[in-house]
């Protein structure tokens, strides 16, 4: 593991994602509270915790889904602000993966994955279809290419949703719990998809309960609980000899199957 | 608040943290911290509801402006130079602002019609056991059959008595003479008495799987739909009597009120329709598996499901039904508006016309968009999963 | 023991049978119906001979003897009561193709004000919306037929603009004078259009081919507007309006919409286009918030969010619904009785009210609003079948 480490080590000491003392309330209610955060490239993170510790609302304000009040959040050297421009160029770098899949029911899998090439980097159509295949073919299901969602199930539709993320050749991608609303026997290969895509080198933020998932592939693990950061460690560290009393207690709850 | 120390990979040193750099974080007591103070209030909300993009705040500009001069001009008009009350339609003519006193004046007749002037008070206590019981009627705790039955009954029976008349020393008072509000109350009544049950039979009879059954229901529900609503009132006023026997006669009011009916029940029967697709089949089938005849098996499983379902839709036929008792004004039945454009020829009132309509459009308005709140409300009940 | 060799029950009766018993039921409806049928028909035929009345269809051949206010044929009364229902049709048609126009414009406008950003802006739609479809359509026509009939005169007429007078004569406003130049701009306008369709097609293919983009917004309006001006300003720039001036007690010259025309038409669009908001609001808003957030995820702007992710599946939503509006509103135009607008159903009622025969006159009122009714809704299901988002 360590001559992996020491190689990766070397390509990623450049932060790419900087979150510094990011707050943000809905309304009255403080959801994201002093998150300071920073990711290397390359660096595979899974964040878990308890369901409204503010996991979810901290990767949607990287790429702007969700707006954070005060702090800052710095993308591949590009603050977030609502400068517009800033947003566009830092969507184009992050992919974004969902919970509910989120595809386009009325267009085709491969019309959702060659839409944005087309049209945000002005792509020929030809190169757009070659592109989408390629992809189609990593996460395994080229065969599906012409068919809608609505005829595909719950665990292709988010390998095409992966797919699409993929297409705009993100340098981020960001998974917010996407095996949850899966049937059991479709989470392996989702989690297959996403293992192969961190072997490839890919910088990954992933918000999931899959704790053997994490084991696998994490390099560090975030525990979030109440809006705060309380725990970052390697997982190493993290599942043996965590030192807060609360990731504890999480991971007790959530290890005992 | 205890522990404060915040790590970042910058400022770790990279020895003790591990392999990515990250040192632990200390365990630090959770505090909210408010949000911060210029974020919220007015001026937040002002920015972010009205002046969000250049275009909006032009807009925002524009329609202020708009807004304040029109209502400026209104408020002069409807309430600074109003005529409230005056006998004298001369005082109207003379003034700059709205006749109020119209209202004042013809009130009695916009709503109650021809009905002799002393038995008023009569239609006002029918009115309010009416609504009474309509109120109640709309609230979930009490739909249970032993009370809703019985309280319409019995609700019916006063208000029949009332309007009527002829026992317990009050005066008879024939049905040709209602008018107004009461009337469109009983059009209306009438209307969904009839209706629903005729409604409820087509749209089962649209789902029957017998061809003749179902040949009927579609051909009948699709002429309805496709015709407009005073077609059907001239044949109930015209056409109706020519089928009946001779010397047999039937009311106007009556036979209005069997069109109406008819033509409600075929727009309500589509909404019941769809209620009815929505139940699972395993409705069907384990109702049939325990034994329950067709009709047993509809009147106590499917339909109560179906129309709790399809209440919202139900409800908005409802609105649609109160608001078409208006076209009785095409065959001479005075209802409100009826009554009232027949009160607006009065040669000294009648430049007043504005007045006078925004009264009854009021009135209409009133009723309807508090049905439709209740609408909202019901499909607000559902989407909670309220069971009623 | 195999269950084949068990005693059967003998309840295999044919009488208990369902098939039996449905196929007893239909046959009893159908006497009823039939019998219920014959019963009216028979009374009907008694009722009319009775008081006198002919039956039959032949009074649409004798002379009407009534005139009609408006009329987008020439008519006169000596033409045949046929002609003249021919006319109330013709007239139902004018007034429902231009409400459905308008009230759809109406509605669309009104419907995105309804999920505007600009809180202003939502809540005077929704105030819109609520005040008009809590009101019956009935009081709206009667409220406006009101107002133009109280409108003054036309010597003391109301004139927004130079020319256009509103009063209780209706609406008179100036037109062109018929020029030979005309037909050829028109001849152009469809050559702008062929050329603005090509160029789009044109633009889309070497999009795909290259990813680069070639406007096709402006160029497309110049060549439709450029076209048919280029061909004016070749035949002289001709400009000659027939202006309406008032002549003794009313207007000569330009061209106008009658009082009862104007008035039903804006209160069955102002009515319908109140429905129509809501509709277009309910399948802006039905488009799940994900996949909004999954397009901008993705990098697209907004004004290619609304192409490609929101219009097309607001569309399906909107449609079906819209087009019952579009019949109600049809509808609704035979509240033309009650103003004096000269629709079918008034023509009908005053034929109705002449020949005595009622039946024929209402059956064909009927049977031509049924035509419309069964015509859109048959292209409705032609559009849901082609449009329906495949599924398992």
């Amino acid at each position: 593991m360590s001559s992996q480490v020491a190689a990766r080590k070397a390509e990623r000491d450049e932060p790419v994602i900087r979150l510094v003392d990011v707050n943000k309330w809905y309304g009255e209610f403080q959801a994201l509270k002093n998150i300071n955060l920073t990711v290397n490239r390359g660096e595979r993170v899974v964040v878990c915790g308890p369901s409204g510790s503010g996991k979810s609302t901290m990767i949607r304000c990287i790429n702007r889904l969700e707006e954070h009040q005060r702090g800052s959040i710095v993308v591949d050297g590009i603050e977030l602000t609502d400068n517009l421009k800033n947003i566009e160029a830092i969507r184009s770098e992050v992919g974004m993966v969902f919970q509910s899949f989120n595809l386009f029911p009325h267009l085709s899998v491969v019309d959702n994955l060659t839409l944005a090439p087309m049209w945000v980097r002005k792509m020929p159509k030809k190169d757009a279809e070659e592109i989408a295949m390629e992809y189609l073919k990593r996460v395994k299901i080229p065969e599906q290419a012409f068919k809608y969602p609505g005829q595909l199930s719950g665990g292709q539709q988010q390998r095409v949703a992966i797919a699409r993320a993929l297409c705009m050749q993100p340098k981020i991608m960001l998974f917010d719990e996407p095996t949850s609303a899966l049937d059991p026997e479709m989470i392996k290969e989702v989690l297959d998809v996403m293992v192969e895509l961190a072997e490839s080198g890919m910088t990954m933020i992933v918000v999931t309960h899959e704790m053997g998932f994490a084991k696998t592939v994490a390099d560090t693990m975030v525990f979030m609980d109440e809006g705060e950061i309380v725990e970052i460690a390697p997982p190493s560290v993290f599942f043996e000899n965590p030192s807060s009393d609360r990731t504890k207690l999480f991971l007790s709850q959530i290890l005992t199957h | 608040m205890t522990e404060t120390t915040i790590p970042t990979s910058a400022t770790a040193p990279a020895g003790q943290t591990g392999v990515s750099g990250m040192a632990l974080e200390r365990i630090r007591e959770n505090v909210s911290e408010p949000p911060p103070t210029e974020k919220i209030g007015a001026l937040r909300w002002l920015r972010r509801n009205l002046f969000n993009s250049p275009i909006n705040s032009a807009l925002t500009v524009i329609f202020l402006a708009l807004l304040a001069y029109w209502g400026v001009a209104f408020f002069e008009w409807g309430i600074l130079n109003a005529v409230w009350y005056t006998k004298d339609s001369n005082v109207c003519r003379e003034a700059t602002g709205a006749c109020w006193a119209v209202i004042a004046e013809k009130h009695r007749p916009m709503l109650f019609g021809l009905y002799p002037y002393d038995e008023h008070w009569r239609l006002v206590i029918a009115l309010v056991v009416y609504l009474g019981t309509v109120c109640v009627t709309l609230a979930p705790p009490f739909w249970k059959k032993y009370i809703l039955v019985p309280m319409w009954i019995v609700s019916l029976a006063v208000v029949g008595t009332l309007l009527w008349g002829g026992v317990f020393g009050l005066k008879y008072v024939d049905a040709t003479d209602w008018g107004g509000l009461p009337l469109t109350m009983v059009l209306f009544t009438g209307t969904l008495l009839f209706g629903f049950p005729i409604a409820i039979l087509l749209a089962l009879g649209r789902r029957s799987r017998l061809p003749a059954v179902k040949a009927i229901s579609v051909t009948l529900i699709e002429s309805m739909r496709g015709v407009p609503l005073i077609t059907i009132l001239f044949v109930a006023v015209n056409v109706f009597p020519l089928f009946l026997p001779e010397g047999m006669d039937i009311n106007k009011m009556l036979r209005v009120v069997i069109g109406m009916a008819i033509f409600f029940a075929c727009y309500q029967a589509e909404v019941i329709r769809g209620g009815l697709q929505a139940i699972p089949r395993g409705q069907y089938e384990a109702a049939e598996a325990l034994g329950l005849g067709y009709w047993r098996m509809t009147y106590k499983i499917i339909l109560p499901q179906a129309l709790r379902i399809c209440l919202p839709g139900i409800v908005n036929h409802i609105i649609a039904a109160f608001k078409n008792t208006s076209f009785v004004l095409i065959i001479g039945l005075f209802d409100i508006l009826t009554a009232t454009t027949s009160v607006m020829q009065d040669p000294l009132w009648r430049r007043f016309f504005v007045e006078a309509y925004l009264f009854v459009a009021l009135v209409y308005f009133v009723f309807c968009f508090a049905l439709s709140k209740y609408s909202h409300q019901v499909e607000r009940w559902l989407n909670e999963g309220r069971r009623f | 023991m195999a269950v084949a060799d068990l005693p059967r029950k003998s309840n295999t009766s044919v009488l208990n049978s369902l098939a039996f018993r449905g196929v007893v039921y239909q046959i009893l409806l159908a006497a009823a119906v039939l019998f219920a049928g014959w019963y009216l028909y028979y009374n009907a035929n008694t009722n009319l001979e009775r008081q006198g009345i002919a039956t039959g269809f032949s009074f649409l051949n004798e002379a009407a003897g009534f005139g009609i206010g408006e009329s987008p044929v020439p008519y006169d009364s000596a033409d045949s009561y046929g002609r003249a229902l021919v006319v109330g049709i013709l007239n139902t048609l004018h007034v429902a193709i231009v409400g459905i126009v308008l009230a759809t414009i109406l509605g669309v406008v009104m419907g995105i004000a309804r999920v505007s950003s600009n809180w202003l802006i939502s809540k005077l739609a929704s105030a819109y919306v609520e005040a008009c479809r809590n009101v019956p359509v009935v009081l709206h026509v009667i409220f406006w037929a009101s107002i133009i009939r109280n409108l003054p005169s036309p010597r003391q007429a109301f004139s927004p603009f130079e020319g256009v007078f509103i009063t209780n004569r209706g609406l008179t406003y100036p037109i062109p004078v018929g020029n030979p130049v005309y037909p050829w701009m028109g001849l152009a306008l469809l050559i702008g259009i062929v050329g603005a369709i090509v160029l789009a097609k044109w633009a889309g293919r070497r999009r795909e081919l290259t990813g680069r983009y070639f406007p096709t917004f402006w160029p497309g309006l110049g060549l439709v507007l450029g076209l048919p001006l280029i061909v004016w300003l070749a035949g002289g720039a001709p400009l000659e309006w027939s202006v309406p001036a008032l002549r003794g007690f009313n207007y000569r010259g330009g061209a106008s919409m009658t009082p009862e025309f104007v008035a039903l038409l804006v209160g069955i669009t102002v009515y319908t286009g109140a429905y129509i908001a809501e509709i277009v609001r309910a399948g802006i808003q039905s488009v799940p918030h994900g996949q909004v957030e999954a397009a901008r995820a993705i990098g697209l702007r907004p004004g290619l969010v609304m192409r490609f992710v929101i219009l097309p599946q607001a569309l399906r939503v909107i449609v079906p619904p819209t087009t019952s509006q579009y019949l109600s509103l049809t509808k609704n135009s035979s509240l033309g009785v009650l103003i004096g607008y000269p629709d079918l159903v008034n023509v009908g009622n005053t034929t109705l009210n002449q020949t005595g025969q009622a039946v024929e006159a209402i059956a064909i009122m009927m049977v031509v609003y049924l035509s419309i009714s069964l015509t859109i809704s048959l292209f409705m299901n032609v559009y849901n079948r082609l449009v329906a988002i495949k599924e398992r």
